[in-house]
């Protein structure tokens, strides 16, 4: 009989996937009120602040918004255009949302519980969906590439120019920002030594340096190509409203519209994820969660919290970048992953590869202090030479202004003269 | 027009400064820009709760009223100047003899159709006895159409209403009386 019940790790493994997908997607809802707030408030508005509980007067300063945006887009009709691709029109949205909440198997939501006896639990419980998965980083690019497949789909299926455009661009900026987005994260796997991320976040606070104090160059080059790949302003071009409509999901309407919407705030989840647990310590905040094992509850829960509190605060931040800044062109887009964002991500890592292979001479010739000052004063040097490198080498975007020498070809366009022949022929 | 045509002048840009190039001062700019405005008070207002400010009701354009005379009848000689002024032609009115000795008409009927008005202000212009007026009452909503189309009496009824809000502009302007 006991054979047929599931063992316990299966039993916990399910607990943590449904806490972690209903949290998500109770925050995926939330957040889109916090954005909606962020957006009225830049604006001088007010914001959405009516809707309470229903059927009562009480408005909660609208907290109750994310229920009745989502009855509405799931109540509306979920309109098939003739034209689209049947199958590939379903499985784009599908495809999208499914990858983007498998990614968060590999990505750890908290520091982790302590032992709890009377469950059969006497470890240290880690909140990771797949604890020990070795490839913890490989398996979110991984994912966050198939995403990119969802919004191809989208966009070819839907038999639209508009779509079309909308995954081309797409398409072509997540392929160029995803290597920015690899070489910034490359540096902070060959500081930590590891691919899982609760490694990287424990080297981070057993050190107490931050890899963004740490890696300056690699932080930036991670932080812009997250905005791309969570196509969020200032690189949302595969849905310029202005010039694509919708983009890739502007044949799509109802519960499919909203399965893309809340992938795109999920993606930007995960970016806010993956930049606070690599970057900004992950749970570990100084003098407040220690850096040890979790022994009391209290501990799990003050790290917890700091995790949860450093997100909001980046999406906070996505959130308001999005007000403060134009969109880039196409070519400034494609200007600055391949040659701005692309050699600086190989000087962080070229830096932080000296850094951690000259380590051990570091200090056996400065002492453990200075060398630890040279291993963060050399990053930080390169990061300002980058910069400013950068900023007077490259150009800004490709020079389309028309060509005003007059051309060869141009005598015979003058009109009255060749044209008309052209014609009558 | 070809772009080496000579009678198209080109306007050169300004090459980027240093600032510019590092991209580092505009991106602090932009977000305290956004960051002060996250902040600052709010320009809208909780609408049915809260009335929206009007900055000078006298000269504000909302809903029209006729005006009294200090005997309490209504100001209107029925002189047609509004009605034809008005761009909408949504001013009806039928003129009678007037029962009183110091004018000649007076308006038997008097109709503003309200939904085809565009609130211009121009009747109030043309009126050479400062009769109509437009009041600073904005909210101006119905349920049919037919409740939409002002008489004389409602438009009575609206300058008995706002008339201490808004005094008759005749005696501030200099009008007549």
């Amino acid at each position: 009989m006991t054979a047929l019940l599931p063992s316990l790790p299966t039993i916990v493994a399910l607990v943590k996937i449904g806490l972690l997908v209903g949290g998500l997607m109770t925050a995926a809802a939330y957040l889109v009120l916090v954005e909606r707030w962020m957006a009225a408030w830049v604006q001088d508005r007010k914001g959405p602040n009516r809707v309470g509980i229903p059927l009562t007067k009480i408005r909660l300063f609208g907290l109750g918004q994310p229920l009745a945006d989502g009855l509405k887009i799931i109540l509306k009709e979920d309109f098939t255009p003739r034209h689209v691709d049947k199958v590939l029109y379903t499985a784009a949205p599908l495809v999208i949302l499914a990858a983007s909440l498998a990614i968060f198997a590999a990505i750890p939501f908290g520091s982790s519980l302590p032992p709890i006896p009377a469950l059969g639990l006497t470890g240290e419980e880690p909140l990771l969906v797949a604890p020990g998965l070795d490839v913890g980083v490989l398996w979110v690019f991984a994912l966050s590439s198939i995403a990119v497949y969802g919004v191809l789909l989208g966009g070819w299926a839907s038999n639209n120019k508009y779509g079309f455009l909308g995954g081309l661009r797409s398409s072509a900026q997540l392929v160029a920002y995803e290597i920015p987005l690899g070489l910034g994260l490359l540096g902070v796997v060959l500081a930590a030594g590891s691919l899982k991320l609760d490694v990287i976040m424990d080297a981070q606070a057993s050190s107490g340096v931050w890899y963004a104090f740490a890696q300056p160059l690699g932080f930036l080059v991670f932080l812009v190509a997250s905005f791309a790949e969570a196509a969020r302003l200032p690189f949302d071009l595969p849905e310029a409203e202005q010039e694509l409509v919708g983009g890739y999901h502007t044949e799509y309407s109802g519960i499919k519209l909203l399965l893309f919407l809340v992938s795109e705030f999920l993606h930007m989840v995960t970016a806010a994820f993956l930049i606070v647990i690599m970057f900004l310590g992950g749970w570990h905040l100084w003098g407040l969660t220690g850096s040890g094992p979790v022994e009391t509850w209290v501990v799990a829960f003050i790290r917890f919290a700091v995790l949860s509190a450093k997100i909001l605060g980046v999406i906070l931040f996505f959130m308001l970048v999005r007000w403060s800044w134009p969109r880039f062109r196409f070519d400034q887009l494609m200007n600055l992953a391949w040659k701005v964002m692309l050699p600086l991500g190989l000087a962080n890592l070229v830096t932080v590869a000296a850094v951690e292979e000259f380590r051990p001479q570091l200090i056996t010739a400065l002492g453990a202090g200075w060398a630890q000052a040279a291993a963060i004063g050399l990053p930080w040097g390169v990061f300002f030479i980058g910069w400013i490198a950068a900023g007077m080498l490259t150009p800004s975007g490709t020079d389309n202004t028309p060509i005003r020498t007059p051309g060869p070809l141009d005598a015979e366009h003058v009109l009255g003269t060749s044209t008309r022949e052209l014609v009558e022929v | 027009m070809k772009p080496s045509d000579p009678s198209i002048t080109w306007l050169e840009e300004k090459p980027l400064g240093l600032a510019e190039r590092l991209y580092l001062p505009l991106f602090v700019s932009g977000l305290t820009t956004t960051a002060r405005h996250l902040v600052s008070p709010k320009v809208t207002v909780s609408y049915p709760e809260q009335r929206p400010t009007v900055g000078n009701p006298l000269i504000y354009r909302g809903v029209h009223r006729l005006n009294r005379d200090q005997e309490g009848r209504v100001k209107c000689v029925a002189c047609f100047l509004c009605a034809t002024a008005c761009p909408a032609h949504c001013i009806d009115i039928v003129a009678t003899e007037s029962p009183w000795p110091d004018r000649e008409k007076y308006p038997e009927s008097f109709q503003i159709d309200e939904l085809r008005c565009i609130f211009c202000g121009m009747c109030e212009e043309a009126c050479p006895v400062d009769a109509i007026e437009l009041t600073s009452l904005l909210d101006l909503t119905g349920k049919s159409r037919e409740e939409m189309i002002f008489d004389k009496e409602k438009l009575l009824s609206v300058y008995d209403m706002t008339k201490d809000a808004e005094p008759m502009k005749s005696t501030a302007l200099g009008g007549t009386l």
